[in-house]
């Protein structure tokens, strides 16, 4: 038995990694922050966080606003033309790099864009249409799943009771949305109130940051270090508590929802629903679609092969295969041990969830105060950029090796054991090849959520190497929108292309 | 008092055809295989489904076209069928108006179909706090306080030990006689069948292949589709 259960050691070397990384972001910042008091919590800070928790309540309750009456909409109406594209289109926005479409929000509503004007794109109203791009199809289709779990016999009984559009609204699809609704709405204020590329780009200088910018532009830009400490103090006591309540409601990193065969509806016939639930949807295209539409024309019109472009290409692709490689390294032995053992599996949860808790700037603070004292973060930042990354796929690897570790654990360990194999063999022998698709998932994934990052690139990235999303920032800032829109288009179609092939292996799961 | 005429359903490649009536005031047992078209049946009659072709009467007036809800019928499903987030009471109450708003007529009529049902002492309770069989008696008291002359139920006792069933069944029988109701009942059980059905239709290949009194047709050998679905069923 022994010899067939894997062995103890990298599981316990990739906890050490996991509470080294995150003790040295934590500890210094609580050391630090907390040296400094309450006299360092001044009307700065003040104003960041009442505009963090602003902006991201706004666009949570307009993302919602949004969403929920789409959801229904698209429940109600279950057999039209095109309804499983738009589903489709629904689960784009996140799947691209927040930059990416922060460059086709710009084309279509920045100055000079197609409806330029309508919006104010550098501030609050830029901020918060970004978020609600991002955040309405996600509330959408996470409650559309919810509509669909109602049981084919509340809408036939509905249907003979002779429920009218309110009482459906009170007796069935209120009472099934009233679970999950404040998971959801707490998962998409923490994602907005954590953002980062958004509020960089959009947000306009210290009247509209956040704390995860303001700990960026202490670190990088007013070099200070103090400040940035209680920064993200602040940041930290604010995404842990949201992190906790949302774990709570059941909120916390839902995966895309299985779309099931929705139960035959017999409300919405007449035209009036028609034409209002149809109108629902038009708004939503029309937001959902310019942006996306502007990323691929001014793309193709502005797209130049230049050795920039090419070597920026180059080190995303370098930078994050390393560090999917590096989390699947972490999530391997800690899964492989969670699904034999209770206890591994109390402690792995944990540590994997505080990764991703903790946010990314707090962490950045701690490494740079913890290293400020010794060499600087220069000579490292290729490897922090790294394991940055691979910190923030952790939780997705992690989630997504799980299950079918525990499946492959229970298949083969008595045969592994009464055979003898262990350790090397039986990871190349019978764990790699039982196990391909969701280690090629879950690489994809990492691979995915590093190629998009702008947060990491910004806070320990230098002169020397510069991805992507670095090089299109870099374009933004120097105002050529034209080559950075050619940037754009080649990483979103680099990002599309891994989706579809982790959603081609998970579907074939 | 319900009568299909030429009545056609198609669903995916299966081509349905139902012509019969069924007997008024009586309760009707039906069997057949899964698949065969028992719960389209239903369907059909509750208006959950509408026929490509024919025409759907009850007591002599053409639903065809008429919504669930403007027939007169009320249905029990095998589950589901409360909701889950109001008390026993509101469950009954809904019956009789969605907005819950009674006045002290209906208040006492809902009392009366939870006391006739046995739940009178349970009117507070939520569904989730009560058993499979109790809440299968919440649809039966709300058709109860519905009071329409057509009662379909599809598989109602299917999740139920044989004695609560019987017990079940017991209930329904009384309920047809007091209101002289027409039931249809899907079931699996030829002896349950046997002991409340006056009529049993058997189904095959969407087809209502005989129709008869009870004993007669569970006792009939010139069915070979029916002597294969109830095998030696009394042994």
């Amino acid at each position: 038995m022994i010899t067939a259960t894997p062995s103890r050691a990298p599981a316990l070397l990739a906890l050490a990694f996991l509470g080294l990384a995150i003790a040295a972001g934590f500890l210094p910042v609580l050391w630090l922050g907390a040296a400094q008091g309450f006299s360092r919590f001044d009307g700065y800070i003040i104003r960041v966080l009442i505009f963090t928790l602003m902006q991201a309540g706004l666009s949570t309750a307009i993302s919602i606003g949004i969403g929920l009456p789409l959801a229904r909409a698209l429940a109600r109406r279950q057999a039209f033309l095109g309804r499983g594209a738009i589903i489709r289109l629904l689960n784009l926005p996140l799947a691209l790099p927040a930059i990416v479409v922060i460059i086709g929000i710009i084309e279509v509503h920045g100055a000079q864009g197609w409806l330029g004007g309508v919006f104010e794109i550098y501030g609050l109203q830029g901020i918060l249409l970004a978020h609600v791009f991002f955040n309405f199809p996600l509330a959408a289709r996470l409650m559309l799943a919810e509509l669909e779990r109602i049981p084919a016999e509340s809408w036939k009984l509905a249907a003979q009771l002779g429920l009218k559009p309110l009482d459906i609204w009170r007796l069935v699809e209120w009472p099934q949305l009233r679970g999950s609704l404040p998971g959801i709405a707490l998962l998409i204020f923490l994602l907005c109130a954590a953002s980062f590329a958004i509020v960089l780009t959009l947000g306009g200088g210290p009247r509209a940051t956040t704390l995860e910018v303001a700990i960026y532009q202490a670190l990088r830009a007013d070099f200070d270090p103090q400040r940035a400490a209680v920064l993200a103090l602040v940041q930290l006591a604010l995404c842990a508590s949201l992190a906790l309540l949302a774990q709570r409601f059941g909120g916390l990193m839902p995966g895309w929802p299985p779309l099931r065969t929705m139960p035959r509806r017999y409300d919405g016939q007449g035209a009036a629903k028609r034409v209002s639930d149809g109108s629902l949807i038009a708004v939503a295209l029309l937001l959902l679609l310019p942006p996306l539409l502007a990323i691929a024309v001014s793309g193709l019109a502005q797209f130049r092969v230049t050795m920039m472009l090419l070597q920026a290409l180059a080190t995303s692709l370098a930078l994050g295969s390393s560090s999917a490689l590096l989390a699947f390294a972490l999530a391997w032995p800690l899964s492989s041990r969670a699904a034999r053992s209770p206890i591994w599996r109390r402690w792995s949860g944990l540590w994997v969830l505080a990764a991703w808790i903790v946010p990314p700037a707090v962490l950045a603070t701690g490494w740079f105060i913890a290293l400020i004292s010794y060499a600087g973060v220069g000579g490292l930042s290729v490897f922090l950029v790294i394991a940055m990354n691979a910190l923030m796929a952790l939780p997705f690897v992690y989630q997504s090796l799980s299950p079918a570790m525990a499946q492959s654990a229970e298949a083969h360990d008595r045969l592994c054991a009464s055979l003898g194999l262990g350790g090397w063999n039986r990871f190349r022998r019978i764990d790699l090849p039982s196990l391909k698709k969701p280690i090629g998932l879950s690489l994809v994934m990492a691979l995915i959520l590093s190629l998009g990052d702008l947060t990491a690139i910004s806070l320990f990235g230098t002169q020397d190497f510069v991805t992507l999303p670095a090089l299109i920032y870099r374009q933004m800032g120097s105002y050529r929108f034209d080559e950075a829109g050619g940037t754009a288009l080649l990483l979103a179609m680099l990002v599309l292309a891994l989706t579809a092939l982790a959603e081609r292996w998970s579907a074939a799961k | 008092m319900i009568r299909l005429e030429h009545v056609s359903f198609r669903y995916e490649d299966m081509v349905m055809q139902f012509d019969a009536a069924f007997p008024p005031d009586s309760l009707t047992a039906i069997i057949g295989p899964s698949g065969s078209g028992k719960s389209t049946l239903l369907n059909l009659i509750a208006g959950f489904e509408t026929p490509g072709t024919g025409r759907v009467l009850i007591d002599g007036v053409d639903v065809t076209a008429l919504a669930p809800d403007q027939r007169p019928v009320s249905m029990i499903f095998q589950d589901n069928n409360v909701f889950a987030h109001l008390d026993l009471w509101k469950n009954v109450a809904i019956g009789i108006a969605p907005s819950l708003k009674l006045d002290a007529a209906q208040r006492a009529l809902v009392e009366a179909a939870l006391g006739k049902v046995g739940l009178g002492a349970l009117a507070q309770r939520l569904p989730g706090e009560i058993s499979g069989g109790e809440r299968q008696r919440v649809a039966i008291a709300r058709a109860l306080v519905r009071d329409k002359p057509v009662l379909l139920l599809d598989e109602p006792f299917a999740a139920l030990g044989p004695a609560l069933r019987r017990g079940m069944l017991d209930l329904l029988m009384d309920m047809q006689k007091e209101r002289a109701l027409t039931v249809l009942m899907v079931s699996h059980q030829p002896e349950d069948a046997e002991y409340a059905a006056s009529h049993t239709a058997f189904l095959e290949d969407g087809r209502i292949v005989a129709l008869k009194p009870t004993p007669e047709l569970l006792a009939s050998s010139e069915l070979p589709g029916l002597a294969r679905y109830l095998g030696d069923w009394r042994s």
